[in-house]
């Protein structure tokens, strides 16, 4: 698989309140900096503030030092509070504005959807409005002349082609907008929070075709919106940003359950990865019955336990608990508390069954705490584990279809 | 599907001599379609529809006749004094509109802008085109008052062969426009306060060009300051355009090779500051 974007240091500042005033004076300063070969003045105030803090400076980075990569055909999901820098990212990956540092390379033409309907002219008809539009987009008349069937056929708008789009509904309006910007022939589509307009029939049509889009014909895609189903069904690669940096990057589920956990639990920022701070809780692993590390369930006659390696300074009074997360960000089941530490030991290990049998298919997750019994927690730790339980039969999709958060491990009688 | 593999980078400087001319020649459909939007739009809803047209620079042609031809008894150089401002509006007219219209063509066009991508070139290039079909239905209204002239009242007036410039012409105007229209629209972006200056600055420039007096006149009466309006790079296209329809006029290769020079240097000037604008120009309007 070859890489199909290419993102590095990748920052963008904007510059607070009023723009305008002053605007020539500092113009000057920041030339005349430049010309001496010294750092732009302008960029340099920002740099060291934060921009939660408030009013000591009127420049903030959307994004700072973005890096990933996306390999060709990936499908990724952009999730991220308001603010956090998404759409940022996906304008400057559509070149409607420039970065302020850093770089991104790429291979293969871009569609960018940030907008439905970008360009229509209200006097103009449907037909000619897909001309326009398409053309807008980056295709040639030809293009659009090829495509032009398909193109009405997934609007349903056949009836109102020759009338002015301003008569039409602004559903119809979508419609139409879509399937302009759905059929362009392009190896990378990306597609910001546009759906939310439609009906619930279309955007299934429109996520059917991203997904055919990315599934089928091999295309790039890279999606942002607010509506995790969505993000869950159609990308396979998920991106936590906040405060304009990376906080997660990796399989869609575990990135939709963590954005869940953090939006509920309302903190002021997102949880960072487990290897920069000493750990109680320092290590956490499901194991077989000879004590081989697992990352899948797919034997359900062998039972698997979870271990985790805890150390203490004074084990007086602790307990600790964990707690299992779906896919969706739901807590399953948690497990009986433990108080039983050896205060001999400074490292212990504990061990608890995983109730692999009472799990329906599908990615979990684990969150351990620590706390004292006058309810004061020591450590809740953010060491996420994935565990994937592997479908009972081959019929995957039955067993997903089967309603209820777990399975039931009961045999029917007759 | 094609297989249109390129390899493309996005960066946060880019240079300053990519003219981006070959990714302009990529959306030429573009161009097209949105020419015909301009002018499908212009007169839908309307009922004179494309008689509008006609209807401003004629009137135009009537005040200035009274105004500075019969009122102020300014010198017309022997023609008829309608022919002669006619060929004047008209020319300048196709000017005034590249120049005006593009130099706001970031601001009106910031929500396109926005939100999707395509060379930034093509909306001053569609604005120039599209004026074009205006400045054609214009000329035809001016050689049918050539006709009336010349065979209804019988005026006496010659084409020259300088006419067969007129397409020089034509294109010099487009491109003077579109230069210093680009320079406007760039730095108004950041300082609005050029916007003001535009359409009241347009206007007064009409007077320092041979629109509605010959350069020979300026020249008898202002021997000292004559030479401004000799400056102006409009001047010697105008003055060619009259010469070449109604055989009056002051024209020199000189003049226009100048005119050609300026013209040149304002549109690639144009061009770089647009396309180092463009890039950022999101963030600020």
């Amino acid at each position: 698989m070859s890489i199909a974007i290419k993102v590095e240091n990748l920052s963008k500042a904007y510059r607070l309140g009023q723009i305008g005033t002053g605007t020539i004076s500092r113009d000057l300063e920041r030339w005349y900096a430049r010309m001496r070969g010294k750092e732009d003045p302008f960029l340099r105030i920002g740099e060291t503030n934060d921009r939660s803090t408030k009013g000591s400076s009127d420049i903030v980075w959307s994004l700072k030092d973005i890096n990933f990569e996306i390999e060709q055909g990936g499908a990724v999901g952009i999730i991220g509070r308001n603010g956090a820098g998404k759409s940022t990212l996906l304008k400057i990956l559509s070149k409607v504005t420039a970065p302020t540092t850093g770089k991104i390379s790429g291979k293969g033409r871009i569609a960018s959807l940030l907008e439905v309907g970008t360009g229509f002219h209200p006097e103009l008809s449907g037909r000619e409005n897909i001309f326009l539009n398409g053309a807008i987009l980056g295709m040639r008349k030809k293009e659009i002349q090829r495509k032009f069937d398909e193109i009405v056929d997934f609007a349903g708008i056949e009836r109102y082609i020759d009338t002015p789009v301003k008569r039409y509904s602004s559903g119809m309006y979508v419609r139409l907008a879509f399937a302009v910007a759905a059929h362009l022939e392009s190896e990378i589509l990306i597609v910001d929070e546009v759906l939310a307009v439609g009906d619930a029939e279309f955007q299934k049509k429109c996520l059917g075709k991203m997904g055919e889009v990315s599934k089928g014909e091999g295309r790039t895609v890279l999606f942002v919106s607010h509506n995790m189903g969505s993000v869950q069904q159609l990308c396979n690669r998920s991106i936590i940003l906040d405060q304009g940096g990376i906080r997660f990057d990796g399989a869609v589920n575990l990135g939709i359950g963590i954005y869940h956990q953090n939006i509920m639990s309302n903190k002021q920022s997102f949880y960072v990865n487990e290897t920069d701070v000493k750990k109680k809780i320092s290590k956490i692993s499901l194991v077989n019955e000879t004590d081989e590390v697992l990352s899948t369930i797919t034997s359900f006659d062998q039972k698997s336990h979870l271990r985790f390696e805890i150390s203490l300074d004074s084990s007086k009074g602790v307990n600790f608990g964990c707690t299992i997360f779906n896919e969706q960000g739901d807590a399953v089941m948690s497990t009986p508390v433990f108080d039983n530490f050896d205060a001999a030991k400074n490292n212990q290990v504990i061990k608890i069954e995983f109730p692999s049998n009472l799990l329906k298919a599908g990615n979990y997750y684990l969150e351990g705490a620590l706390w004292q019994h006058d309810g004061e927690v020591i450590e809740q730790n953010d060491c996420y584990l994935t565990i994937s339980v592997e479908p009972r039969n081959k019929n995957e999709i039955l067993e997903k279809g089967v309603r209820g958060i777990l399975l039931n491990p009961f045999e029917w009688k007759a | 599907m094609q297989t249109n593999q390129h390899n493309w980078t996005i960066e946060s400087k880019s240079s300053l001599l990519d003219l981006k001319l070959k990714e302009v020649w990529a959306y030429r459909d573009l161009l097209g379609l949105l020419v015909r939007r301009d002018f499908v739009s212009f007169y839908k809803q309307t009922v004179l529809g494309p008689l509008w047209f006609f209807i401003q620079p004629l009137f135009t042609t009537i005040i200035f006749t009274f105004i500075f031809g019969n009122l102020a008894g300014i010198s017309t150089d022997d023609l008829p004094k309608p022919l002669f401002y006619m060929a004047g509006i008209t020319a300048w007219n196709y000017f005034a509109d590249c120049l005006t219209k593009t130099s706001t063509v970031f601001k009106d066009n910031a929500n396109i802008f926005g939100k999707v991508y395509f060379p930034r070139l093509i909306m001053p290039l569609s604005i120039v085109v599209s004026n074009l079909v205006r400045f054609g239905v214009q000329m035809i209204l001016f050689l049918l008052m050539m006709a009336y002239y010349y065979f209804v009242v019988g005026a006496s007036f010659n084409i020259t062969w300088a006419i067969a410039l007129f397409p020089l012409i034509v294109v010099l105007m487009a491109l003077l426009g579109l230069g210093t229209g680009m320079i406007i629209s760039a730095m108004t972006t950041k300082y609005r306060d050029l916007a003001f200056l535009v359409t009241f600055g347009v206007q007064l420039l009409m007077y320092a060009t041979t629109v509605i007096y010959p350069l020979s006149e300026a020249f008898n009466k202002y021997p000292a300051y004559a030479w401004i309006i000799a400056y102006n790079p409009m001047t010697p296209i105008i003055e060619t355009f009259r010469y070449g329809f109604l055989g009056e006029g002051s024209f020199s290769w000189g003049s226009l090779g100048y005119a050609t020079g300026v013209t040149l240097f304002f549109l690639i000037f144009g061009i770089v500051i647009f396309n180092k604008v463009e890039r950022n120009f999101v963030d600020t309007v």
